[in-house]
């Protein structure tokens, strides 16, 4: 079994479903020839050609406007957005024609597609290729929003998003793109979409993560051994359908609930899932559920790891929570 | 670029007197013009009738296209059923031109249990897979590129179908039209946009929308063929569209065709147009009217005069009461189907929300 970093194993999952599926086809800024700025599509365009891996005009707009029409007509487009924090153009196709098709179709028209576009901090990249938007999107009637940690669970989950019949925003924490490195299986798997995994297990308190931090949350966890306390931590894998399940089955263990997340606090993401606790498991809280997250401002560019929720400071959170 | 530029100009058919210039004219054969003249008068009295429901509380709203009813028809006379229509508001008549049955048609209208779309969607925003119809939203302009990846996706798997994505004037100021005219021409791809310019977007005036000399001269800079069209002469923009599509079937790529229109009525049921434009201008439109220049045509060409008007009028207004019969009294539907067709199966808080939805009493009646 080869290992592969995550910009590897995305990269398999593409190359191994345009093989298999013609209807696949890739589509976007510099996705072709250059292989995509993180080198994501390297090699594609070299093996399918520009009818099925096309460098677009630069209107994001116009790439997910066209990727819907596609997928309307029976392709199995995979647009990428180079950064998240360039969605923004293509909201109104994502959000409001994406999302609804299906629904205000009354079941006749669909739109199946996966979105692919890196998120998250890490990179120095500032306030314009650092932002986690997950929020948004999940908020959105209509969308799946996956966010794997690592390459294993990126192919498997892709390979899924893919042959999924609904949209799927798919978003590629680009700190973990080429800093980690696992035996991935060159063949086909699917990871199933809506099953978060229990990484590492623990009885005193559960940690909520995804995407880059689930790192963190691990050396926090580590962090928190040394001083006796016994973390569990899930990575949700996909955000939208939540696992509901995985969550509430550990908190009922626990009795202590910590969500780490890059994106801002307010509205944040790890808000819902503190308050889906609390409808369902509200009787076997033993602490406040507590959130360790980006600050409520823009992504900052020289403070970066004083803006992300990195160990040292979920730690103390963790701690905190389990000795309430 | 002079007044003969297809993009200055304004291609017409019918000239005032009812005859037809022979340079531009499909002559198309009787039997065809004349199921035109019954589409249009068609379209036309549904749009009264439903406005008329409109003002009794029967249904909610209701978008006319009056004074624009040639554009879709010429539309679907012009297209085959294969060709996928991008519907922007005032394009819902197409699809009762392909063949989809009226009263399923107006049960949207209403919202009621016979609705494909199930109660979802406001009055006027009508689609149908049987007619390849595409769903459309209430935002300006978003159907335009996914027109044109439709119409890729066409050329790519080597069909014969076109894509037909509409819009009006204001959308023009969209960057999705300003995408997909990009995309369109860049990729070659066999798709015809059509705005119809019918002066007034809500209440702004296209001189307000544009300092572009026309709004078709806008395809040039795009790289794709541009045609400004009588949008009032059926048989122009017949031809028009017509032209377009022969070239998009045969692989030369796009064509962007303003249809030059105007909207005698209010923008929708909501709006009073008495308060931003004149009583002299409506009238002077009122002249031009598409179905009234047709009608001459047809009369000096001797295949109508007042009985065959009456016979068909007298049909048409059959057809469409036996339509509004067949669904005015039907039921809502069902509540639940809210929670369906938000994804291929609803996941488990849609299945939550359902559940709790059941057990609770019916809200207080609406509309």
């Amino acid at each position: 079994m080869p290992e592969m970093n995550m910009v590897q194993a995305i990269n398999d999952a593409l190359a191994s479903e345009m093989r298999r599926d013609d209807r696949v086809v890739v589509l976007g800024e510099d996705v072709g020839k250059v292989g995509g700025v993180f080198r994501v599509t390297a090699g594609l365009y070299d093996e399918f050609g520009e009818d099925r891996v096309l460098d677009t005009p630069l209107a994001e707009g116009g790439i997910i406007g066209t990727a819907i029409g596609m997928a309307l007509y029976g392709m199995r487009p995979v647009p990428e957005i180079q950064f998240a924090d360039f969605i923004f153009p293509a909201f109104d196709q994502i959000v409001s024609e994406a999302a609804k098709m299906r629904w205000r179709s009354g079941g006749e028209y669909s739109c199946p597609m996966v979105i692919r576009t890196p998120v998250g901090g890490g990179i120095r990249g500032g306030l314009y290729h650092s932002q986690s938007p997950e929020a948004l999107f999940i908020h959105t009637a209509g969308l799946k929003v996956v966010c794997p940690s690592n390459p294993y669970d990126a192919k498997g989950l892709l390979l899924a998003s893919i042959r999924d019949e609904d949209p799927v925003l798919f978003l590629e924490p680009k700190r973990v793109y080429r800093a980690v490195k696992m035996d991935v299986p060159e063949g086909d798997y699917e990871v199933p979409l809506g099953k978060a995994k229990v990484v590492r297990e623990g009885s005193d308190v559960t940690i909520v993560s995804w995407g880059a931090m689930v790192y963190e949350a691990l050396a926090a966890a580590d962090t928190a051994a040394a001083e006796g306390v016994d973390a569990e931590l899930i990575d949700l894998r996909t955000l939208w359908p939540l696992d509901v399940d995985t969550i509430v089955e550990s908190v009922k263990k626990t009795g202590r609930l910590v969500v780490v997340h890059e994106a801002p606090k307010a509205c944040g993401f790890g808000a819902e899932v503190v308050q889906l606790v609390n409808e369902k498991a509200f009787l076997h809280l033993e602490a406040p559920p507590a959130r360790v997250t980006g600050w409520d401002t823009p992504f900052p560019y020289s403070m970066e790891n004083e803006y992300l929720p990195l160990a040292h400071r979920i730690a103390p959170t963790v701690l905190e929570t389990a000795r309430f | 670029m002079s007044d003969d530029d297809p993009t200055l100009g304004l291609r017409r058919v019918l000239r005032d007197d009812g005859s037809a210039q022979p340079d531009t004219d499909p002559f198309l054969a009787d039997d065809v013009l004349l199921g035109m003249l019954r589409e249009l008068l068609k379209i036309r009295r549904i749009d009264e009738r439903m406005l008329g429901k409109q003002r009794q509380g029967k249904v909610g709203f209701f978008g006319t296209i009056t004074g624009q009813e040639a554009t879709p028809i010429a539309t679907a006379f012009a297209t085959e059923p294969s060709d996928w229509i991008f519907p922007a508001l005032r394009e819902s008549a197409i699809m009762i031109c392909r063949g989809f049955p009226l009263g399923t048609w107006l049960a949207q209208a209403y919202g009621n249990e016979r609705d494909v779309l199930k109660g979802r969607q406001m009055p006027s925003h009508m689609s149908g897979r049987a007619t390849n119809q595409v769903a459309w939203s209430s935002c300006i302009g978003p159907q335009i590129p996914q027109a044109v990846g439709a119409a890729w996706a066409m050329k790519r798997r080597g069909e014969r179908a076109i894509a037909v994505g509409f819009m009006g004037d204001g959308a023009t100021s969209q960057p999705d039209f300003h995408a997909a005219m990009t995309f369109a021409a860049k990729w070659k791809v066999p798709c015809v946009l059509i705005c119809q310019n019918n002066h007034w977007s809500i209440s702004v005036p296209t001189a307000k929308q544009t300092a572009s000399a026309t709004i078709a001269v806008k395809a040039k800079a795009y790289g794709m063929p541009g045609v400004r069209v009588d949008g009032n002469d059926v048989l122009a923009v017949y031809g028009a569209i017509k032209e377009a599509a022969d070239r998009a079937r045969a692989g030369g790529g796009p064509t962007f065709i303003e249809s030059v229109t105007y909207r005698m009525g209010p923008h929708s049921s909501s709006d009073d147009p008495t308060r931003y434009r004149s009583a002299d201008e409506v009238a002077e439109w009122a002249k031009k009217d598409p179905i009234d220049r047709f009608e001459r045509y047809l009369r000096k060409a001797e295949l109508l005069d007042d009985a065959r008007r009456a016979e068909i009028v007298a049909s048409l207004e059959a057809e469409i009461s036996a339509a509004i019969d067949e669904v005015e009294d039907l039921g809502p539907p069902s509540r639940e189907v809210m929670f369906d067709d938000v994804f291929v199966q609803p996941p488990w808080h849609l299945r939550e929300q359902r559940d709790e939805l059941r057990a609770l009493p019916h809200a207080p009646s609406g509309h």
